[in-house]
C-alpha cells in the first residue's frame, strides 16, 4: 500500500509498504477513505519531537471502512463493513483512566510506556503516527491502517454524510471543543484564543456554542483571521500591534479575558529577546518547546481565570511566569483530547446542522502530493488551512 | 544432576549469600504479627517470608543487599480484585505471558516448577523452583531449589486498593548470578536496572489483565529503516528507539534499558 513516511527532518516521502496485519486480538484493519495532515504533524516534519525513526508512517486523522477485525473485537461495537472515524488517541477502555473518561491517559495502549515515563513521569495513551515515545504506532496517512482496541475508539458513521464533514472528528474538532470546554465558560465570558489554525477555528466555534459572549482570535495570517471573523470572533493580527497583552486588557476594560487558550503550542512565533533565546535553545536541542504564547496567555488572563492549552508541547519550557500564575489564582487545563468523550455528541451537532466542519478544508489532494503539502502547510502558503488527502486518488491499489 | 547444577555447587560462595539473603528477608517484613516460615532445607538460618499484611520494605531490601545481588522490585495497580490477580499469578505457567525474558515455566509437581529464561542470542538459563509460601489472595513466595543453576527468591503481595480501585501488587525478586557464563547471561537479561525490567513486566501484566492483550507494534508496516538503525536493532532487540533521540533524557532512558 501507499503510505506517507517520515524519512528525517523535512523529509517526507510516499513509500510502498506492506499492508498492515492484525497483530492483537482487539485490532481491526481499516481501508482509509480520507486522511489529513494535522498541525501537530508539522512538529514532526520540523524534527522537533524526539523519538521519530526513519520509515515511520505518519498521520493520525483518518476514517474509512473496516475490512478485517480480530477475534477479540466486540462484534456488537464493530464489524466488517462499518464506516468509521478513528480517533487519534488509542484507549483500552478498561483501565482506571478509561473508566474515568480520561481516554487520552489510557494506561495500556503505549508499548513504549517507559520512554514517555522517563520524560513525563507517566505515559499518556498511545497515538497513531506520533513518535515512538507515544507508542510508535503506524499512522493513517496511508491506504490502510491497523487500529488497536478497535471496539473502543472508532465511531460508526451513518451513510449519507460526506467524509469531509466527519473526518475531523478524528482529532481537530474534538480537540478544539475540549479546548473550549476547558475554558470553563460562564455566561458573559470573553475568551482569547491564540492560534487560528484548524484547532483554533474549531475552538472559536465551540466557545460560542458553549456560551461565550466574546471570542478574541489572535494570529498573524489574514486569511486565517478572516475565517475566525466569519465565525463571529474579534481578531488581532499580532504582527500589527505592539503588545498583545496590553491590547487584550484595553479590549476588556482592564479586566482581562476570562479564559485564555493556547492553540499554538511548541512552535509559537513572537518577538523580543525571549524569542531569540527560545529559538536558539530549540535549535541547539536544549529545549524542544518555544512557549511564547503560553507566557502571553498567562500574563493576559484575568485574575481567577482559566488557561486552556490544547496546543502541543513536547518537553520542558523556561521562564514560565509562575508568579503571575500563582498570584492571580489561575487554573490551567490541558491534555491530549479525551476523544471518546466528544466524538458522538459532536457527530450529533454535525447531524443537527449546528456546525459543518468542512469549512476548514483548503486543499484536497491525492496522497502522492502529501510531501509537498507538508511544506505548503508549514509555510502557510497558498492560504493553506487544512489538507485532506485521498489515498486512492488515482484509483490504483498499490500492492506491496 | 545437570552440568549447570554442578557448576553451581562448585560456587563455594553460594551458601554465604543464601544465609545473608535469609536475614534480609527478615528485614523485609514489616508489621506486627509475623509468621516466619523456617526453610531449613534451604539454609541453616531459614528463609523468612513476609506474610502478615506487611508491605515489602524498600529500605530493608536495600540495606541488606549484597553487591552481587540483583534485586528487582516494583508494584502496580491492577483494575481487578485481589482474587483475580492471585489466581492469575499463582498459575506460574502464566508468568511467561508477561515476563519478557521468561520462555516457559512448567510444573513439576504441586509446588515445584522448572523455569527457563532466554537471554541474548537465544542463550537459556534454566532453574527449578518451589513455592515457599502461599496464602490465597494474599501472598505467594517462591525460591529456586538448592541444586539450581541460579539463586532466585521471589515474593508477590496482593492487596486491595482504596475505594475499590483494584488491587495493588508488589513484587520483589532477588537474583544471585553465579560466576561464569550463566551468571553473565542472567546479568544481561536483567540489565543494569532489574527493577526497571520488572516494571516493564508488570505493565505488560496490567495490560493483559485489564485490556486482555499486551499493546505492541512489533510486526507492523513501516517504510525503509536506516541501515544504522537496523544494525542497532540486531544488537539490542529490546530497545525500541533507533531514531533521533535528541533529548538527554531519552538518551539516559535508552542507556538504562540497554
Amino acid at each position: 500500500m501507499k503510505a506517507v513516511c517520515w524519512m528525517g527532518t523535512e523529509k517526507m516521502t510516499v513509500e510502498n509498504v506492506p499492508d498492515p496485519k492484525i497483530l492483537n486480538p482487539r485490532d481491526a484493519i481499516v481501508r482509509i477513505t480520507s486522511t489529513c495532515i494535522c498541525g501537530s504533524d508539522l512538529h514532526l516534519y520540523n524534527g522537533l519531537m524526539p523519538t521519530m525513526e526513519q520509515g515511520d508512517i505518519m498521520g493520525h486523522e483518518f476514517m474509512g471502512e473496516v475490512v478485517e477485525i480480530g477475534a477479540g473485537v466486540d462484534r456488537e461495537k464493530l464489524k466488517v463493513g462499518d464506516r468509521v472515524v478513528v480517533p487519534f488517541t488509542i484507549a483500552c477502555g478498561r483501565c482506571f483512566f478509561c473508566q474515568q473518561q480520561l481516554w487520552s491517559c489510557c494506561d495500556n495502549s503505549n508499548p513504549n510506556y517507559w520512554i514517555a515515563e522517563k520524560l513525563m513521569g507517566y505515559s499518556p495513551s498511545g497515538l497513531f503516527g506520533y513518535t515512538h515515545m507515544l507508542g510508535g504506532y503506524a499512522g493513517g496517512q496511508a491506504q490502510y491502517a491497523r487500529v488497536p482496541f478497535a471496539d473502543v475508539g472508532p465511531l460508526r458513521i451513518p451513510a449519507g454524510i460526506p467524509d469531509e464533514q466527519v473526518v475531523f472528528l478524528s482529532d481537530i474538532f474534538p480537540t478544539g471543543y475540549m479546548g473550549a470546554e476547558n475554558c470553563n465558560i460562564q455566561p458573559g465570558d470573553t475568551v482569547a484564543i491564540w492560534g487560528c489554525g484548524p484547532v483554533g477555528q474549531f475552538a472559536i466555534r465551540s466557545a460560542f456554542l458553549l456560551g461565550a459572549e466574546r471570542v478574541i482570535a489572535i494570529d498573524r495570517f489574514d486569511y486565517r483571521l478572516q475565517l475566525a471573523e466569519q465565525a463571529g470572533a474579534e481578531i488581532i493580527n499580532y504582527e500589527e500591534v505592539d503588545d498583545v497583552v496590553q491590547l487584550l486588557k484595553d479590549m476588556t476594560g482592564n479586566i482581562g479575558p476570562d479564559a485564555c487558550m493556547d492553540a499554538v503550542g511548541m512552535e509559537a512565533h513572537y518577538s523580543g529577546p525571549m524569542w531569540a533565546i527560545d529559538r536558539t535553545k530549540q535549535v541547539l536541542k536544549m529545549q524542544p518547546d518555544r512557549p511564547g504564547v503560553l507566557r502571553q496567555a498567562i500574563m493576559a488572563c484575568r485574575k481567577g481565570g482559566t488557561v486552556s492549552v490544547p496546543g502541543v508541547y513536547g518537553g520542558f519550557i523556561d521562564k514560565m511566569p509562575m508568579g503571575a500564575y500563582v498570584n492571580k489564582g489561575l487554573t490551567m487545563k490541558t491534555g491530549q483530547t479525551h476523544m471518546m468523550r466528544y466524538m458522538k455528541p459532536l457527530l450529533e451537532l454535525i447531524q443537527g446542522g449546528k456546525i459543518d466542519p468542512s469549512f476548514v478544508v483548503s486543499h484536497r489532494v491525492p496522497i502522492d502530493k502529501a510531501p509537498e503539502m507538508y511544506k505548503v502547510f508549514r509555510d502557510k502558503k497558498d492560504h493553506c488551512t487544512k489538507v485532506v488527502l485521498d489515498p486512492w486518488a488515482d484509483g490504483v491499489r498499490v500492492a506491496a | 544432576m545437570s552440568e549447570a547444577a554442578r557448576i553451581h555447587l562448585k560456587n563455594a560462595q553460594g551458601r554465604h549469600y543464601r544465609a545473608a539473603t535469609a536475614f534480609r528477608w527478615g528485614a523485609l517484613i514489616t508489621g506486627g504479627a509475623l509468621a516466619l516460615i523456617g526453610l531449613s532445607k534451604r539454609s541453616k538460618s531459614g528463609v523468612a517470608i513476609a506474610t502478615a499484611g506487611g508491605l515489602l520494605s524498600y529500605a530493608g531490601a536495600k540495606a541488606g543487599a549484597k553487591q552481587r545481588d540483583l534485586i528487582a522490585r516494583s508494584s502496580i495497580l491492577l483494575n481487578c480484585t485481589p482474587e483475580q490477580a492471585y489466581q492469575f499469578w499463582s498459575k506460574f505457567e502464566n508468568l511467561p505471558l508477561f515476563m519478557r525474558h521468561l520462555e516457559s515455566v512448567t510444573l513439576l509437581g504441586d509446588t515445584r516448577s522448572r523455569w527457563t529464561a532466554i537471554g541474548p542470542l537465544g542463550k537459556r538459563v534454566i532453574w527449578d523452583a518451589e513455592i515457599a509460601f502461599d496464602r490465597k489472595d494474599d501472598v505467594i513466595a517462591w525460591r529456586s531449589l538448592p541444586d539450581s543453576e541460579i539463586y532466585v527468591d521471589g515474593i508477590v503481595k496482593f492487596r486491595n486498593a482504596p475505594a475499590n480501585r483494584g488491587t495493588i501488587i508488589t513484587v520483589v525478586v532477588v537474583y544471585q548470578p553465579p560466576a561464569g557464563a550463566i551468571g553473565g547471561v542472567l546479568s544481561r537479561i536483567l540489565g543494569k536496572d532489574p527493577s526497571f525490567m520488572m516494571r516493564q513486566d508488570l505493565r505488560r501484566l496490567k495490560a493483559l489483565i485489564e485490556a486482555g492483550e499486551i499493546p505492541t507494534v512489533e510486526g507492523q508496516s513501516h517504510g525503509p529503516r536506516s541501515s544504522v538503525a537496523a544494525f542497532a536493532r540486531v544488537l539490542n532487540p529490546d530497545d525500541p528507539i533507533k531514531g533521533e533521540g535528541n533529548l538527554t533524557d531519552i538518551a539516559n532512558a535508552r542507556r538504562r534499558a540497554s
